[in-house]
């Protein structure tokens, strides 16, 4: 049988979900069921003097309201920052309460006060307009790089301060920019996303009250730990007690990673009413609830010789946690951003800093790469700058600063196990035709347009992670990954893995890899995922992880099968277990033709007997049946890498910019499925271009949300994409015995420098993100003024 | 959504006798029904007025294309008489939100809601259109009167609408990059008593530019339009354009209008 891996397998799931056969948590709906509708603050910032429902209460359908009081009442526990960091000064962080209801300040546009709980979703959304709320309303916080001298928001966190973290050594980086020949220096502003998933989240919690058990479907990346959570943190219900199924989920980019006060607050209210209680997210509310990303404002600085050897870096940062410091909130701008800050070179000196404030907004988390484009973002585009003022070209002074050995240790944290950084670069120079953008730009300026061209060369941290690493950086859980390997006695396979699909396609890449290993046709495997009552517990997916740890933890458990099997198809042979030899799916005497496929040994496992005789072809103290469970935690993270080069034309008319060429050359070792690491690319690619040039989440002064919708909130589209041009270089990772690297987040890491560096190369000016059209027209406007003047 | 009667009128006199100060007349619902969805706007009473024979369909004649109040976008943008007669006319159908909007929006619709960044009010306005009703025939340039405000009286109902042909016209629009409404639509048409210049997106309400019409009506080229300032004063101002924004693009794209003619 060919090996399946390298192969460009169709998506096994693309049918049922092209078709409308997807099966997602607001299609499951329970008998009696009932429907929750939030009633959300108004305000950014206020006390809570009063909640009357009473009128509410008596409205048509409506069969409960709750309030903040009975979660205080029932001791329902708050919701949890999951990762804990330290201050320079050693200090620990500071973390407000975060009940899944307010009872006492609300702290964002979108906050949740009461919830009302209805026969129909009508009946519910009508009776919470009946739900009257008193609030003095306070000044809110907005701003991130004002919040820390603005008003208090909690009693206890004096200047809005979480943390103020530092990795790296402020000493080393004087010595080192004292000795430097230039200092390049450069702000940013890293703007803030809205996730956007295709599917808004949703909650359907169902209480049996003679087995006290409640069932919740959700749409989590990550049902182990929602369960988790819910249980331990919120104290809704025992593990035991408590299922959750994240059935299909259409897309999560980090913000359906952990539990949000809405899937505790309608666990706990099935139970409370003893009757199913659903929730959807309206757009709006996915909008103002979910977690948003980035949001850092940096200042960062790179000590350089004149030839363009680095020598030092320096990044000073204020990251916006948002109202509460949620589950992944406090590592994404810290040991997710500063340890990938000194980038792709070698740094003989670096720190990071990073002051975390809260403010009257949604809470920040990861989203889409997490802290490594931001942190890519900061010394990208700090390098084109300095290959500017040097006079140096771009792709020259990145190759002159790029490690050559391997393992290669980064500056701030980690060991990068395999990379060639010199290989990835020069064929994006040549894939993008580098040489030819000169000939390219004088034809956009013939017809009137600017031509800027953008290099971006990344690595970044994922697969996470080592648990002995990240429980050391303050990580509340190991993050290693589960798998189960079932066959049937039919000798067709189920596979049960931790992690969690919403759109990674795991079902193909993981059936070709247990066929792979067990020599079975991928149509006879199964990949299962996402119920915790079925397979063991596990750790779901992001931080492009689910592959290089769940995927190897698959491989394992094969190995285990083949362990076994090799047993007892040396006893079904009569031959010595040393002698049995197995590939592609054969046990197989060596030096005979005796053998046995693992569909027979399956059988045998499970059928250990023949009809009317005594002898059982398991050896003794076989046990039957063939299952094998393993656990992997990885040595170490996966360092994928690439280069991206990307041109641009820009009409000074109007400020328009357009991408028209963008080549991307990453390097995600050994590439299981080719068509769906591309997918991966594109859809990277697209969030990232999104960011430079359209998205933009935006609050007004008193903190109401004005791009709450698609109507102001510019989403990119098709129609904004030049068709990609990517390709691959390979250096296996030696992390995990697939040699694979994360694929899933890297486009997202390295558009935004190189779009940014494009842009910044064709109106040669700096300018925050998003460029929008009318930035790029001011800008294009005042570089008139100046060059007119100074002709 | 709050719960409503729902009515399908027979005919004309029927919808305007069902109407009250707590109803909406129902076309395309492509602004209407999201509204009532998203809680904006909620109302006793819906009116359906497709169902309503004769308030759809094109007429060519000689001087005017004459539409229907409930005709659609999409009916217009593939009409093969409005193409020959206004192709720039149905372009701008062409154009209107996404295939979807296409597919259910109406003409009428979308004149009677007057949303300051729609398209076909800007149509209306450069063409010297004539908005029939149940009861009277409004000229364009009386019809508009502001932010969602029109001419139109309690139970009125727009029948059709009278385009003048003219000899050239260009629709170009800048579109919000989120919502892809014009951010400036500009429509320049020559018609028999000289050019009109329409601007929708801008302001609070469609208008005609005077300044552009009256300097392209005496020089029909672009570089004409070089030499006119346009003020931002009136202009909207919000996070995807400024005033400033919004009066430099009005420029680019009569520009490029006038290029397109």
């Amino acid at each position: 049988m060919a090996s399946l891996v390298g192969s460009r397998v169709e998506r096994k799931e693309d049918k049922k979900l092209l078709t409308g056969r997807g099966k997602y948590t607001a299609d499951v709906t329970f008998a009696h069921q009932t429907y929750a509708y939030f009633v959300r603050s108004p305000h950014a910032r206020a006390e809570i003097k009063k909640v009357d429902f009473s009128k509410a209460i008596k409205a048509p359908g409506v069969v409960s309201v709750l309030t903040g009081k009975d979660i205080v009442d029932d001791k329902i526990g708050g919701l949890i920052a999951g990762w804990r960091i330290k201050s320079e000064d050693g200090s620990d962080m500071k973390v407000p309460p975060h009940p899944p209801l307010a009872s006492e300040t609300v702290n964002y546009v979108g906050d949740h006060v009461a919830v009302v709980i209805a026969e129909s979703l009508d009946e519910a959304r009508n009776a919470a307009d009946l739900v009257k709320v008193d609030y003095k309303v306070l000044k809110a916080v907005v701003d991130t790089s004002d919040a820390m001298k603005s008003d208090q928001i909690y009693k206890d966190i004096p200047k809005n301060l979480c943390f103020d973290w530092l990795l790296g050594d402020r000493a080393k980086v004087k010595e080192a920019f004292d000795k430097a020949d230039k200092v390049i220096k450069i702000d940013l502003i890293n703007n803030r996303l809205v996730p956007n998933a295709m599917e808004p989240r949703a909650a359907n919690a169902d209480y049996n009250p003679s087995t006290e058990e409640i069932t919740l479907y959700t749409t989590s990346q990550n049902p182990h730990l929602a369960r988790i959570i819910i249980s331990a943190f919120n104290g809704v219900a025992p593990e035991n007690k408590l299922r959750v199924i994240a059935p299909d989920v259409g897309g999560g980019f980090g913000s359906k990673i952990y539990p949000y006060a809405e899937e505790v607050v309608c666990s706990w209210a099935a139970k409370k009413i003893e009757r199913p209680v659903k929730w959807v997210a309206d757009r709006t509310e996915s909008f103002l609830s979910d977690c948003h990303g980035r949001d850092h404002v940096t200042h960062a600085e790179l000590a350089v010789k004149n030839d363009g050897t680095f020598l030092g870096f320096k990044n000073e940062t204020v990251a916006n946690l948002g109202a509460y410091a949620s589950v992944f909130g406090t590592v994404t701008p810290t040991y997710l951003f500063g340890p990938c800050a000194t980038g792709v070179y070698k740094m003989p000196a670096a720190y990071t800093n990073v002051k975390a404030v809260y403010t009257n907004t949604a809470p920040v988390d990861a989203y889409r790469g997490a802290g490594r484009p931001e942190a890519t973002y900061t010394i990208e585009t700090l390098v084109d700058k300095a290959a500017r003022e040097l006079g140096i070209d771009p792709v020259e002074i990145r190759m002159k600063n790029f490690p050559t050995q391997f393992p290669f240790q980064q500056t701030l944290v980690h060991s990068v196990d395999s990379g060639d950084y010199i290989a990835g670069l020069k064929k994006a120079v040549e894939a993008s035709d580098y040489k030819g953008f000169e000939k390219r730009k004088r034809e956009s300026e013939s017809k009137g347009k600017l031509r800027g061209i953008g290099v971006c060369t990344y690595f970044e941290a994922c697969g996470i992670a080592p648990s002995p690493v990240v429980m050391m950086l303050g990580c509340g859980i190991g993050l290693w990954e589960s798998a189960e390997v079932r066959f049937n006695p039919t000798g067709n396979v189920t596979v049960f893995t931790g992690s969690h699909s919403h759109g990674q396609g795991h079902d193909t890449t993981f059936a070709q890899i247990a066929a792979d290993q067990l020599g079975v046709p991928m149509e006879n495997i199964e990949i299962s995922h996402g119920d915790t009552d079925k397979g063991p517990f596990g750790y779901g997916t992001y931080g492009s992880r689910s592959l290089t740890v769940g995927g190897t933890a698959i491989v394992k458990a094969c190995e285990k099968i083949i362990a076994k099997g090799k047993r007892v198809a040396a006893k079904m042979l009569e031959a010595s277990e040393d002698d049995v030899e197995f590939s592609n799916g054969e046990f197989v005497v060596a030096k005979s033709n005796k053998k046995k496929t693992i569909g027979e040994v399956a059988f045998a496992c499970y059928l250990p007997g023949t009809y009317g005789e005594v002898k059982s072809p398991l050896p003794e103290g076989e046990e039957p049946g063939l299952k094998e469970t393993s656990f992997f935690d990885p040595a170490n993270f996966s360092f994928p890498a690439g280069s991206h080069i990307c041109e641009v034309e820009v009409d000074p008319e109007t400020g328009e910019t357009e991408v028209v060429k963008y080549t991307a050359i990453d390097d995600f070792g050994t590439i299981i499925n080719p068509l769906v690491v591309e997918g991966q690319v594109h859809g990277g690619l697209v969030q990232g271009i999104g960011q430079a040039l359209y998205e933009n989440c935006h609050y007004d002064k008193s903190g109401q949300l004005v791009t709450a919708s698609y109507m102001d909130y510019t989403m990119p589209r098709a129609d904004n994409f030049p068709e990609f041009n990517l390709g691959f270089t390979c250096t296996p990772a030696t992390s995990n015995p697939l040699g694979t690297k994360g694929c899933g987040e890297a486009g997202a890491i390295a558009a935004p420098p190189t779009v940014m560096n494009a842009v910044m190369n064709a109106i040669g000016t700096e300018i925050s993100m998003p460029a929008t059209a009318e930035k790029v027209w001011k800008a294009c406007k005042e570089n008139k003024k100046t060059n007119s003047k100074a002709a | 959504m709050k719960t409503f009667n729902y009515h399908s009128a027979k005919d004309v006199k029927e919808a305007s006798k069902l109407s009250s100060s707590n109803s909406a007349f129902l076309a395309g619902g492509m602004t209407t029904l999201p509204s009532m969805k998203l809680g904006l706007a909620s109302y006793k009473d819906l009116i359906n007025l497709k169902n309503i024979k004769g308030l759809s369909g094109i007429k060519v004649s000689g001087k005017t294309v004459k539409i229907g109040s409930t005709t659609k976008h999409v009916e217009v943008a593939q009409s093969k008489e409005v193409k020959k007669a206004i192709p720039s006319l149905a372009a701008l159908a062409d154009g209107i939100g996404d295939p979807q909007v296409r597919n259910r929006g109406t003409i009428g619709g979308s004149v009677a809601n007057n949303d300051p960044a729609a398209d076909y009010p800007s149509a209306c306005i450069a063409l010297n259109a004539v908005i029939h009703t149940n009861s009277r025939k409004i000229e364009a340039e009386k019809f508009f009167k502001g932010m969602f405000e029109t001419a139109l009286k309690s139970g009125e109902i727009i029948e059709a609408i009278e385009f003048e042909i003219p000899k050239k016209s260009s629709y170009q629009k800048y579109p919000n990059p989120a919502s892809r409404y014009a951010i400036v639509g500009v429509y320049v048409a020559e018609c028999k008593s000289g050019v009109n210049v329409a601007i929708t997106g801008a302001k609070s309400c469609v208008y005609n530019d005077k300044n552009l019409s009256s300097t392209l009506s005496k020089n029909f080229s672009s570089s004409a339009i070089d030499g006119v300032q346009i003020s931002s004063s009136g202009m909207n101002s919000d996070i995807h354009a400024s005033a400033d924004y919004r009066a430099n693009m009005i420029k680019v794209f009569a520009k490029k209008a006038v290029e397109a003619c």
